[in-house]
């Protein structure tokens, strides 16, 4: 009995072992890669188990893509632009939609229950039918390769809204209830009770939305021209369409592109992996 | 406090669906010198005789007709697997996560490497697996295996989504179930079969629909590594959508496209709600 139960113990772990080598190997080989210096022995390693092993690792590739060499700005440029893309659409997006939210949670008004479903209806539509019509809007408003192009469409979201508001119609009103009594006007309980309470869902939605906006393309594509307003997954792709590849920069650029959610990810898992999953208690 | 989230969902969200609804009916471009006429179903129906479009929505399909069900069985299976009660299984979680907070440009310029014909390390390894019987093959250039790897390398990014919605739902069946069906001496698979999976009937919904829905939004993939090709092998709704709408600027044309892309989307949001709602009467 011990000796079956200790066959299938490694049986799992075997299993295991493969799938995360399976989902670590590209990883690594990404990291491997970025350290190597010489471009002609990447090349000449490429197809064999040498490619997973930096024989003399040297940080010359992270240099020369801080500097900005083949690319069309130092790696920081687009760095700094995805920052402030993402801070922004997060940081206002938390109070918009919260308040939005917190409005039809507990005022009473006509149309709220329309409203509602309108936000839920909402959900569904897919940004990619919209993209082509938005980027009219975005034009007539002048906003082409700019940041408020990629950041106010995004800034209220249904999906937020309805985390927000799921999570208000859960709040007992018997709290605001005493605080109406003591005067406090509807901006005030939801600034002092319902925000500060509701710290989780931003949490929450603050790591779905880093996430979503962090990895988005096919809308900065569209409106950015240069090096100024691109983030970095249009940079990535730009660099790595530009011939002659050279893999070593192109890895390093890789690494530092995914470096910060990465960070973020291993510092916070339980946050990351508990927000996804609550992504799908909707419905 | 409904009035900054509601205008904002008005000019970027609502007002851009009417706009491609309406355009979507017209000769509208981005520049032309003719003006824009009222054309009927005219873009509809040169969009039905496209076989360009036909081959993007049938890729589209193929794509999704081949993710959904792996994903989310690969998904089922990793969470079954990390669901254990056993030391480091909060490691293999973490890692199985992972990929999905890499930004997609990465993972495919990383996979490319992998990828890279005739010498890449997947090349390699299908030589040593075969004892140099097979390959090289041209993974992404070759029309019958680049829509395949694209499909593999989406479900190595993303099926950490799925596996982490699995174990949510999981942890919610309740362990009596477990017990009762022990007692009655279940085995382990039979305990899989008869209260695991329908236990885990909600879930199935929202993960079968929400991988449909992102599949059928396939892009950053395509454009990045194969650009629609080869002949248009990897063209996608989505893809099709943006070179019409904003490379070739036929806003009209585009729009038409867009609007069945979100019909398609609607369907199958819409087929959630109904087996939800079934499975919340039933309770």
């Amino acid at each position: 009995m011990k000796l079956k139960h200790w066959i299938s113990r490694m049986l799992l772990y075997s299993i295991l072992g493969l799938f995360a080598c399976i989902f670590l190997f590209p990883i690594w080989l990404m990291i491997s890669v970025s350290l190597k210096s010489d471009e002609f022995q990447i090349a000449k390693e490429a197809a064999t188990p040498r490619a997973l092993l930096p024989a003399s690792p040297s940080l010359v590739n992270y240099q020369s893509v801080l500097k900005g060499e083949g690319t069309d700005a130092p790696w920081a440029r687009f760095f700094v632009n995805t920052c402030i893309i993402v801070v922004s659409i997060v940081g206002c997006g938390i109070f918009v939609n919260s308040l939005a939210a917190f409005a039809l949670s507990r005022l009473r008004f006509r149309g709220r229950g329309f409203l509602v479903s309108l936000i839920v209806a909402l959900m569904i539509v897919p940004f990619e039918g919209l993209a082509v019509p938005l980027f009219l809007v975005i034009n007539q408003l002048g906003w082409f390769d700019s940041y408020q192009a990629q950041i106010i469409p995004f800034i209220a979201h249904p999906f937020s809204i309805f985390l927000f508001y799921q999570f208000f119609n859960k709040l007992p009103k018997e709290l605001d209830e005493a605080a109406r009594i003591d005067g406090a006007s509807w901006f005030q309980i939801y600034r002092r009770i319902a925000l500060p309470l509701s710290l989780p869902v931003i949490a929450t939605v603050a790591i779905l939305q880093s996430l979503e906006y962090w990895n988005s393309f096919l809308w900065p594509i569209m409106v950015t021209r240069g090096p100024e307003y691109r983030p970095l997954s249009v940079a990535m792709n730009a660099f790595f369409g530009q011939p002659p590849r050279r893999w070593g920069d192109i890895m390093a650029f890789a690494l530092l592109t995914a470096l910060p959610l990465l960070v973020m990810y291993l510092a916070f898992q339980r946050w990351f992996i508990r927000s996804v999953a609550q992504s799908g208690l909707k419905g | 406090m409904l009035s900054p989230a509601l205008l904002l969902l008005i000019g970027f969200l609502i007002i851009p669906f009417a706009m491609a609804i309406i355009f979507s009916f017209t000769t509208k471009r981005l520049v032309s010198p003719l003006p824009t006429r009222f054309v009927g179903f005219d873009n509809y129906v040169r969009l039905f005789a496209d076989q360009t479009f036909w081959q993007a929505l049938r890729n589209t399909a193929v794509f999704a007709g081949i993710v959904v069900p792996v994903q989310s069985g690969l998904g089922l299976l990793l969470a079954t697997l990390v669901n254990r009660r056993i030391p480091g299984r909060n490691i293999f979680r973490g890692i199985y996560f992972m990929p999905v907070v890499i930004p997609m440009v990465v993972v495919c310029v990383v996979w490319y490497f992998v990828l890279n014909y005739p010498e890449g390390l997947l090349n390699t390894f299908v030589k040593i697996l075969t004892f140099g019987k097979a390959g090289p093959y041209d993974w992404l250039r070759d029309p019958s295996l680049a829509l395949p790897t694209i499909i593999l390398i989406s479900i190595w990014q993303g099926v950490g989504f799925q596996m982490v919605v699995y174990l949510a739902g999981l942890q919610s069946i309740p362990e009596e179930l477990y017990e009762a069906s022990r007692i009655d001496g279940a085995s382990a698979w039979q305990q899989f079969i008869h209260v695991t999976f329908p236990c885990l009937r909600n879930t199935h919904v929202f993960v079968l629909v929400t991988t449909t829905i992102l599949a059928f939004k396939l892009f950053t993939q395509v454009e990045v590594l194969t650009q629609g090709g080869p002949r248009g092998g990897t063209n996608t709704v989505v893809r099709y959508i943006y070179v019409a709408g904003y490379r070739e600027l036929r806003i009209g044309y585009a729009s038409a496209a867009a609007v069945i892309f979100v019909l398609i989307v609607l369907v199958v949001s819409i087929l959630q709600r109904i087996l939800l709602k079934e499975e919340r009467e039933v309770l």
